[in-house]
C-alpha cells in the first residue's frame, strides 16, 4: 500500500467495507453505554418515545384543538413523530459523531465516515423501537395499514438518505467549526415547528404550500402517514423536494467530508 | 536484497498555524468575501521534513528524539492518522499502530466488553477477538473483573487489558508508541518480552520509547529525529549516543528545562559552596545535584532520578519519598548528595522523572551529565576499568596475615 501527499486513496471504499465491523461495533457501544448505570435500563428505549407520545397528543390534540381528519389523534401524532425523531435525533447525533470521538480520530486510522454512520445507525434502532410501538397502538385503535404499505421502505431510505446528507455534512463542519454544535439545537427546535409533527399538511394554506414543501421533512412525514394510516397521499411536489434536497445533501456531504476528512485528525 | 516492510520517501508534514485556520463560520465567511484567505499571522510549521528511511521485514526500528521533534507526527503518517504534505510511504504488510494504550476504551463498559470494542478499533475482526479472547484475559491477569465496568480498575489493571489486546493484534508491522511509559516494573518487562516476541516472529516493529534501555534491548537499528529531519540514523547503540550527545551539547552542566506543566525547571550540579560545577568532579569532593520542580498538589508525587555510566549501564537510583514523605505542592528545590566515592570514573548521565500514581508528569533522559574522576580505585587509577557499576565505599581488613 502506498500513502502519497495530496492524493486520496483509491481503496478507500474497500476500506470502508473492510471496517464495517467497526460500525457495529461502534453503534454498539453506543447503545451500550446509554443504558450503562440507568435504573430503568433498556426500558427507556420505549419510554422515551412513549413519554413524547404523550406529551404530544395533550398538548395538540386536548389543547390546541388540531384537526386530524379522521385518524385517531394519538395515531396521527405518532407516525408524525416517528420520522421526525429518526431524522433529528440523526442529525443532532452525526454532527457531534466526530468530535466526541476525538481520542479515536487522532489516535487510530478508521475511514471516518464510519463515525456518522454509525450515529445513524443508533437512531435507526431507536426508530425501529417506536414502529413496533407504533404498530402496537395501531393495533389498540383496530387500524391495519392496507396496500399503502408497500411505499414504506422507499419513505425510510428517504428519511435515511436525509439524515446521513445532513449529518454527514454538519458532522465534517463541526470539526473545524463548533458553530454547528450550537446550531444544531436551534435546527431541531425550529424544525419541529415547521414540520406537519403536530399537525396535518391539510392546514397549510395553499399560497404557502410550496415554501412549506422547502421543509424535506415534509414530504417524508406525509408519506409515512399514507404509507401506514392510509392518510391522503403526500403532495408529489412535497415528495420530489424532499428526494431532490436529501440527493444534494447526501452527495455533496460525502464529497465533503472525503474532501476533509484526510486533516480532521489535525483540526480536531 | 528482500523488499523492505516500510519505506518512507522525502516524508514532509506542514502545519499552517495561526490566522488561516477559520475557526468559526464568521470568520470562514467573512475571508471568503474579502476574495482569498487572511495572510496575516500565518505561520507554516514544518513537523517532518524530508526523511526517508526504509526498514527490513522482521526489523525492530527505533525513533529517538526531544520532545517535539517530530516522532509523533511520523507515526501518525505511518498509521495514517494524518495525511503527509509531501513525499510518500510504502508500506507492505497490515499496520497496526498503538499510539496510546487504551485507545477507544469506554469507561462504562466492561473489561470483556471493552476487549471486543478496543479489538475492532485496533482493526481485529470479531471471529479473530473471540479466537484470542482467553489469551488476552490471561495475559492482563484480569479474569476476575471481567464483567466489572473499567472505570473501577486500578490504573494497573487497566494499563495490562489495554496492552494486552494490542499485543495480541497479528500485523506484519507493529508501530508502538511509548506504551511501557506507565505501568509497573513486572508488567513493563512482561510487554517487553512480548514486543521481543512479536518482532522474532518476522514482524516488523517501530518503537518510540524514553526507555533507551529498552530501545537497546529491542532494536537492532534506530534513527534520531531532530527539528522534523533525520540526524542520525543506523545501529541503535550509535543512535543512542548521537541522541544523548544533541541532548546535552545545549550546555554543560546545567539545563533548564520547563515544557511540562509540572516537572523539572532546572537541574545541576553544585560544589560545596553552591555554585554550579561544569567541571569534571572529583570523588574525593562534596556535590550535589540540586533539582528545581514544581510539583502537582498530591499526596501520591515523586521526583526520582537515575544515573547512566557511559555504557548504559543504570548505576543508581533514588527518589525523593525515600527521604521526605509528602512532597509540598508548588516550586521546591531539592538537594542531594552525589555518593561520588561510589562511581568509577567516566561519564554519567542524570535521568529523571516527575510522577504520581499511574501519570508521568515530566521525563528527561538526560538532565544533566557530568565527568567523574575518581584516584580511590586503584584500578581505575591504573586504566582498568572496573567491572561493576559501582564500587565498593566500605574498607577492606586484612583479618590474618601468615
Amino acid at each position: 500500500m502506498t500513502i502519497e501527499a495530496g492524493r486520496g486513496e483509491s481503496r478507500y471504499w474497500r476500506d470502508v467495507w473492510e471496517y464495517r465491523e467497526l460500525l457495529y461495533f461502534l453503534a454498539w457501544r453506543d447503545i451500550l453505554v446509554r443504558y450503562k448505570q440507568t435504573v430503568a435500563g433498556v426500558a427507556w428505549a420505549v419510554l422515551r418515545p412513549a413519554l413524547t407520545l404523550a406529551v404530544f397528543s395533550v398538548v395538540f390534540g386536548r389543547i390546541a384543538r388540531l384537526p386530524d381528519g379522521g385518524v385517531p389523534y394519538p395515531l396521527l401524532v405518532f407516525a408524525g413523530l416517528l420520522p421526525w425523531q429518526f431524522v433529528a435525533s440523526s442529525v443532532a447525533d452525526t454532527a457531534g459523531s466526530l468530535v466526541s470521538n476525538a481520542g479515536l480520530l487522532t489516535k487510530v486510522y478508521f475511514p471516518r465516515l464510519l463515525a456518522p454512520v454509525s450515529a445513524v445507525a443508533v437512531s435507526l434502532l431507536d426508530g425501529l423501537v417506536s414502529l413496533v410501538l407504533l404498530a402496537g397502538l395501531m393495533a389498540y385503535y383496530g387500524r391495519w395499514p392496507g396496500a399503502e404499505a408497500a411505499s414504506l421502505p422507499l419513505v425510510a431510505l428517504l428519511a435515511f438518505a436525509l439524515a446521513i446528507g445532513a449529518g454527514v455534512w454538519l458532522a465534517a463542519l463541526n470539526v473545524r467549526y463548533r458553530d454547528v454544535r450550537l446550531l444544531v439545537p436551534f435546527l431541531v427546535q425550529v424544525g419541529l415547528y415547521v414540520s406537519p409533527v403536530g399537525f396535518s399538511s391539510a392546514v397549510v394554506p395553499e399560497r404557502f404550500r410550496l415554501l412549506y414543501f422547502l421543509n424535506p421533512l415534509v414530504g417524508i412525514i406525509d408519506g409515512f402517514r399514507y404509507a401506514l394510516l392510509g392518510a391522503p397521499a403526500p403532495d408529489p411536489r412535497a415528495l420530489g423536494l424532499s428526494a431532490f434536497i436529501a440527493l444534494v445533501l447526501l452527495t455533496s456531504g460525502v464529497a465533503y467530508f472525503r474532501h476533509t476528512e484526510r486533516t480532521f485528525a489535525d483540526v480536531i | 536484497m528482500a523488499e523492505p516492510a516500510l519505506r518512507t520517501e522525502n516524508l514532509g508534514k506542514r502545519y499552517v498555524l495561526g490566522a488561516e485556520r477559520h475557526d468559526t463560520l464568521r470568520d470562514a465567511v467573512g475571508a471568503g468575501l474579502r476574495g482569498g484567505r487572511s495572510a496575516a499571522g500565518t505561520t507554516e510549521l514544518w513537523a517532518l521534513r524530508d526523511v526517508s528511511f526504509d526498514v527490513a521485514p522482521g526489523d525492530c526500528l527505533g525513533i529517538l528524539g526531544r520532545n517535539g521533534a517530530g516522532k509523533s507526527t511520523l507515526l501518525k503518517l505511518l498509521s495514517r492518522i494524518t495525511e503527509p504534505t509531501t513525499g510518500r510511504i510504502e508500506l507492505n504488510g497490515r499496520v497496526a499502530s498503538l499510539l496510546e494504550v487504551g485507545t477507544g476504551f469506554h469507561p462504562e463498559l466492561t473489561g470483556r466488553e471493552n476487549i471486543f470494542l478496543n479489538g475492532a478499533i485496533l482493526g481485529m475482526r470479531r471471529d479473530e477477538i473471540r479466537r484470542r479472547f482467553d489469551a488476552i484475559v490471561a495475559f492482563a491477569e484480569i479474569e476476575r473483573f471481567l464483567d466489572t465496568p473499567v472505570k473501577r480498575y486500578s490504573s494497573g489493571m487497566y494499563m495490562r487489558l489495554a496492552f494486552a489486546i494490542a499485543a495480541h493484534l497479528e500485523p506484519e508491522i507493529l508501530v508502538v508508541d511509548e506504551v511501557l511509559a506507565v505501568g509497573d516494573a513486572l508488567f513493563q518487562r512482561k510487554c517487553l518480552g512480548k514486543m521481543g516476541e512479536v518482532s522474532r516472529e518476522g514482524r516488523t516493529v517501530l518503537f518510540v520509547s524514553h526507555n533507551l534501555t529498552a530501545l537497546t534491548a529491542l532494536c537492532r537499528t534506530g534513527i534520531v529525529l531532530e527539528g522534523g529531519r533525520v540526524a542520525a540514523r543506523g545501529a541503535i547503540g550509535e543512535c543512542v549516543r548521537a541522541y544523548l550527545a544533541g541532548l546535552l551539547a545545549a550546555r554543560e552542566g546545567e539545563r533548564v528545562l520547563g515544557e511540562a506543566e509540572f516537572g523539572f525547571r532546572r537541574v545541576r550540579v553544585v560544589g560545596a559552596n553552591g555554585e554550579a560545577e561544569t567541571g569534571a568532579l572529583d570523588a574525593a569532593g562534596a556535590f550535589r545535584l540540586e533539582l528545581d520542580c514544581r510539583l502537582p498538589s498530591s499526596p501520591d508525587v515523586n521526583v526520582g532520578f537515575t544515573l547512566y555510566n557511559d555504557s548504559e549501564v543504570a548505576a543508581l537510583s533514588g527518589s525523593a519519598r525515600d527521604d521526605i514523605e509528602v512532597l509540598p505542592a508548588g516550586d521546591v528545590r531539592f538537594q542531594v548528595e552525589l555518593p561520588l566515592a561510589r562511581l568509577p570514573s567516566g561519564r554519567y548521565r542524570v535521568e529523571g522523572a516527575v510522577w504520581d500514581r499511574g501519570t508521568r508528569h515530566d521525563q528527561s533522559d538526560a538532565l544533566v551529565a557530568f565527568d567523574v574522576v575518581n584516584s580511590r580505585s586503584v584500578l581505575d587509577v591504573s586504566g582498568v576499568k572496573p567491572r561493576g557499576a559501582t564500587l565498593l565505599d566500605r574498607p577492606w581488613t586484612l583479618c590474618r596475615e601468615s
